[in-house]
């Protein structure tokens, strides 16, 4: 059994973000992952957008804390070393009996504290971005709109936390938490974390961490959103963020650059029943096309290299409609995260901050002497200069090794990947944290040189090495065994 | 800054047959650059035989038919340098190239050429690209990859395997992955005919049993983990589905051979111009693309059938650019 002061339960964006917090102060702080990694759940895939903040309605948490997030993301993004990028947005409005629309959510914005909001002329539009559609009414700007590597930031996050002491805990499934005098044992199979305070942060299960402790239950529809990430030859297509007016199920199809330079259009918004039917579907990777199109008819459908969806944690009707973001009265110590979909990204940050107030509050510790405030990534040869490049190499010849050819990715980003805290043990979890494997060829020729630095990294076989986990081995067996 | 009269990027058998050709045409200093540990490129993991017959008018393994021009460069003291990664090609004001290019032992390097040769190759189509719906489950290969894991690391990519796309190397894989002990379920092709050799067909395929299925695609891949099956799908003279043809098989592997794509980061780069009809460079006569003095051979050209032919167009790469360097 091991004890602890405080469990997460969840090792994505939202808990992560939340460990480090927490993290300041000087107690013991586990995270439970039931997958082999950080970033496996909603946090690997959305849509990467920082928010400027005018969506939600003012008042709510979502509101506050996506402003408070935005405004956090810059300098962090520094300090924790992550690719961030303010390229600001649009909100695209096709008619003009709906422009009305536009200046609600200018109010909006303006309300949730928003700053430099205003709504362009279709010419002022084209002028700034000169493939959207001319079937346009007009735009809603906002300049502290951003795009982010969710990766990047679930990684930094993660590495320093576990830098200032936090425990990372993978394929760790939560199966009941029990109430006890002090707290709560959180079990995962057979195996006991004993607490004084659980965070529950489990993203589409946070229904069912809640439902362990509460009798006033949750439901989380996990809402489906299918995406095409096009070549970054098509990368500049685009330089703002792309939406459309929002409806009734989200804020609809977007086209917008992602941080590492490729062209992304999604998402879908399916309400499913299935909590890890990540499926894409013929339907889906056409419609998200058809609805882009609307935007900027000209992108070029063939640039496609892949096609993923991710889950967002939607509550049904009965729900909060807002972030979920509070202590049980019925079980104190324990805080429910729950219902983090979008802006949930923008808003990780100020979570985390928001969080640790609230636990800080009911569980007050002294601060952690020599708390690290900063963390450096993994050098990125790809975006090195030649002297950059020269330097690297000179302290590890590994810099030197291209791995993946298509993103530019050295055996020395790969190993450090390994080799860091909360570091890569799967394939998926160095595409995540250096690009092998993320650009036009898809891991066709870095795939078995991964593996084998894996194996060389890791003391292990090749064979055990996992895509993403337990039963995603990669290769089955050796030639011949079975031959005719 | 290192000299050179001409450069050729890619040690495979375009570069290799461009090397050997610039070097017969007069031109001493030239050099080969590889990103691999060993000349040869793919050759070295096809160890299928049928190469060769029109170069050396007999059935060679790639490895032989590498090993020849290895065995050749080596013999005419072509220069070359293994491990060593290109990173970009500039063009000075002389109208030299600069290439930069690193490597473990030298670090970042800067070489002047009068002028280049371009044998990167080709690389295969991934699954995006063919927009496969599904998940995305681990025992999703290109043929290419799956080949490596057998042939040079002795390894089983999986053993319940359906192919789509019957290009060479598909049809390869299959026997290949037989013959080691797995069962392969079938070579499903979208279009009405193979566009794999005739005798691949025969002797990869009805010797052995696997059915190819024309007409027919995958329309979804199945399983969380690994792949658990894929669903089968008949497709109209459109390439359209027809619905209701969809069939259930169960495998642990997909391979794809859905064709090749000339690989052509640098060239682009470099500001070629680029043929959307062939995916390589646009080339005169002489094999010299937009940009003067920039030659192109092999696949990083367009996709060849034979390597044979692509011996052939890189003799003849390396000759005009000898000729090139020759007449400045």
């Amino acid at each position: 059994m091991s004890r602890y002061d405080v469990v997460i339960v969840g090792a994505g964006v939202t808990g992560c973000a939340i460990a480090r917090e927490l993290a300041r102060g000087q107690r013991n702080i586990a995270v439970l992952e039931k997958n082999a990694d950080i970033c496996e759940g909603t946090s690997k895939a959305n849509s990467g957008i920082v928010h400027a903040g005018y969506d939600a309605k003012e008042g709510t948490l979502k509101a506050k804390l996506n402003v408070r997030g935005n405004e956090m993301m810059e300098e962090l993004s520094k300090k924790l070393d992550f690719p961030f990028r303010r390229n600001g947005s649009l909100v695209l409005c096709f008619n003009e009996e709906d422009l009305p629309k536009l200046e609600v959510l200018k109010d909006r914005g303006e309300k949730n504290g928003v700053k430099g909001i205003r709504i362009l002329t279709p010419a002022e539009v084209w002028e700034m971005e000169p493939n959207i559609t001319k079937d346009l009414a007009g735009a809603l700007f906002a300049p502290t709109g951003g795009i982010v590597c969710p990766f990047g930031m679930t990684e930094a996050f993660a590495e320093n936390a576990s830098v200032n002491g936090v425990d990372f805990y993978f394929e760790k499934e939560v199966t009941s938490i029990e109430k006890t005098a002090d707290g709560f044992k959180v079990i995962c199979w057979n195996e006991i974390y004993e607490t004084k305070a659980v965070i529950n942060a489990a993203g589409v299960f946070a229904d069912e961490i809640h439902n362990m402790v509460s009798d006033k239950k949750l439901k989380i529809v996990p809402r489906r959103g299918q995406y095409n990430l096009l070549d970054k030859k098509c990368g500049d297509f685009v330089d703002k963020t792309i939406f459309q007016l929002p409806s009734k199920l989200g804020k609809g199809i977007l086209v917008t650059p992602t941080v590492h330079g490729n062209l992304l259009v999604g998402p879908t918004a399916e309400d499913l029943d299935d909590k890890t039917d990540t499926d894409t579907t013929a339907e889906g990777m056409s419609k998200v096309f058809k609805e882009a199109a609307l935007s900027a008819p000209d992108i070029n459908k063939k640039m496609v290299i892949t096609s993923f969806s991710g889950l967002r944690a939607h509550f049904d009707e009965s729900g909060p409609g807002d972030f979920l973001i509070e202590e049980l009265d019925k079980a104190p110590g324990f805080f429910d995260v729950a219902g983090i979909e979008s802006p949930g990204l923008s808003a990780a940050p100020a979570i985390g901050q928001y969080v640790a107030e609230m636990v800080n509050r009911r569980f007050p510790v002294p601060d952690r002497i020599g708390f690290v405030e900063s963390r450096k990534g993994i050098p990125n040869m790809a975006n090195a200069s030649d002297e950059e490049r020269e330097s690297l190499i000179k302290q590890n010849p590994l810099f030197a090794n291209v791995i993946c050819r298509c993103e530019f990715v050295t055996e020395g980003e790969i190993v450090e990947a390994i080799d860091r805290p909360v570091g890569a043990r799967t394939l998926d979890g160095i595409k995540r944290r250096t690009r092998a494997g993320m650009g036009r060829c898809q891991s066709g020729f870095c795939q078995p040189k991964v593996l084998e630095i894996l194996e060389r990294e890791l003391n292990t076989d090749r064979g055990n090495v996992c895509k993403s986990g337990s039963g995603s081995e990669v290769l089955k067996g050796f030639t011949k065994e079975d031959s005719l | 800054m290192k000299n050179v009269d001409i450069l050729i990027i890619g040690g495979g058998p375009a570069g290799l047959a461009a090397g050997l050709s610039a070097k017969r045409n007069g031109v001493e200093n030239v050099l080969i650059l590889e990103r691999d540990k060993c000349l040869g490129g793919i050759l070295n993991q096809c160890i299928h035989n049928g190469f060769g017959l029109h170069t050396f008018k007999e059935e060679l393994t790639g490895p032989e038919y590498a090993d020849r021009y290895v065995t050749m460069v080596n013999t005419e003291a072509v220069p070359y340098m293994l491990n060593t990664m290109v990173c970009d090609i500039s063009v000075a004001d002389d109208g030299d190239k600069i290439v930069t290019a690193m490597n473990k032992e030298n670090g970042m390097m800067k070489i002047k050429a009068s002028a280049v040769i371009l044998a990167m190759g080709c690389r295969e189509r991934p699954r995006g690209a063919l927009s496969i719906p599904g998940s995305r489950p681990a025992g999703i290969f290109s043929a290419g990859t799956a080949q490596y894991y057998v042939n040079m690391e002795g390894r089983m990519p999986g053993k319940k395997i359906v192919i789509l796309g019957s290009g060479d190397i598909g049809l390869i894989m299959a026997r290949r992955l037989k013959l080691e002990g797995a069962e392969v379920l079938c070579v499903a092709e979208i279009r009405p005919k193979s566009g794999g050799l005739k005798r691949h067909i025969v002797q990869c395929l009805e010797d052995f049993d696997i059915p190819l299925y024309l007409n027919t695609t995958v329309t979804c891949i199945h399983g969380k983990s690994r792949v658990e099956g894929v669903t089968l799908s008949q497709v109209d003279e459109n390439m359209n589905h027809i619905k209701g043809t969809e069939k259930f098989v169960e495998c642990d592997t997909l391979l794809l051979s859905c064709g090749l794509i000339p690989e052509n980061e640098l060239t682009t780069a470099a500001g070629a111009s680029m043929d959307p009809k062939t995916g390589g460079p646009v080339v005169d006569s002489t094999l010299q693309c937009s940009i003067p003095g920039l030659f192109a051979c092999g696949n990083v050209l367009h996709v060849h059938e034979l390597v044979d032919h692509v011996s052939a167009e890189a003799e003849r790469a390396g000759a005009f650019a000898a000729n090139y360097v020759k007449g400045r």
